[in-house]
């Protein structure tokens, strides 16, 4: 029971995130207008991918030092699961993209950035199931995955900001930081995002405890 | 379920915030639609436990 405390937090702060998202008031901004209540399910989509990349990460480098194959499997879960993450924001971006900048798609750093790290972890997963060695596997995959989060950071992280692009918080475009004066934005968006990491940790630990059963 | 329900319930009176000039909240429906997006997700993560449970069983079976 005591290791379902942070299963009851994540769905707890995502129920509030879900019904707070839409009651809550927001400032009230040209062309985003309500679309500014993405913030709390779209952008959270983001930072919960990231920190699952970055635990998959963390795994990845666990197993090299310890070849623990426990660590392998909560590397590809936690992996799996960043995977998820990254389609949802993905497809939400895009609605909410075609609604204030008019398409689909644009060519957009980050957008950009985006689908090349959605193609690197792709060869990542084609990658472990070409290896049929579990040791050998592991090994490899640990080794590309401490490449591909590397990657994620330049073209999610650090490319955009070097650029101009239609993100908030990037190439001189302000964040949303600044017109975030009465915190009613924030005390929604920052429960929304460690609800998503923490019940993105639980779908995972399930993945993960699944793989363990079927070895 | 019946351990989140007062917590729910503690939710309630901070509804007020909604804004009323708008029309997507000013006739008060628009918690309808907060309820029925809550439900479902409250449902995914029922869904989720007893998925839980069920590794669980058989982690104690090996």
């Amino acid at each position: 029971m005591k290791g379902s405390i942070y299963k009851v937090l994540g769905v707890l702060l995502v129920v509030y995130s879900l019904i707070y998202g839409l009651l809550t008031k927001v400032p009230d901004m040209p062309i985003i207008e309500e679309s500014i209540r993405n913030l709390f399910y779209h952008v959270s989509m983001w930072f919960a991918m990231v920190a699952m990349m970055a635990a998959s990460f963390w795994n990845a480098i666990r197993f090299l030092g310890t070849e623990d194959l426990a660590k392998d499997r909560r590397s590809i879960s936690l992996a799996e699961m960043g995977m998820f993450f990254s389609f949802m924001g993905l497809f939400t971006g895009m609605i909410w993209a075609k609604f204030t900048w008019g398409a689909w798609w644009t060519n957009d750093p980050k957008l950009n950035g985006t689908a090349i790290t959605i193609l690197i972890y792709l060869a990542y997963f084609v990658l472990r199931n070409s290896m049929d060695d579990a040791r050998k596997k592991a090994r490899i995959s640990a080794v590309y995955n401490i490449f591909a989060f590397v990657m994620m950071i330049v073209f999610i992280g650090i490319l955009p900001r070097m650029t101009d692009s239609l993100h908030p918080g990037n190439g001189g475009n302000p964040g949303f930081n600044s017109y975030d004066l009465d915190n009613g934005l924030r005390i929604v968006f920052y429960p929304a995002v460690i609800g998503w990491i923490l019940v993105g940790t639980w779908i995972a630990s399930l993945r993960y405890r699944l793989k363990a059963l079927q070895e | 379920m019946k351990k989140f329900l007062p917590l729910l319930a503690m939710c309630l009176p901070l509804m007020g915030w909604a804004q009323n000039d708008n029309p997507m909240y000013s006739n008060g429906k628009i918690y309808v639609v907060v309820a029925v997006i809550a439900v479902i997700f409250v449902g995914l993560a029922l869904y989720l436990v007893q998925l839980d449970r069920k590794i669980t069983k058989l982690e104690n079976e090996k």
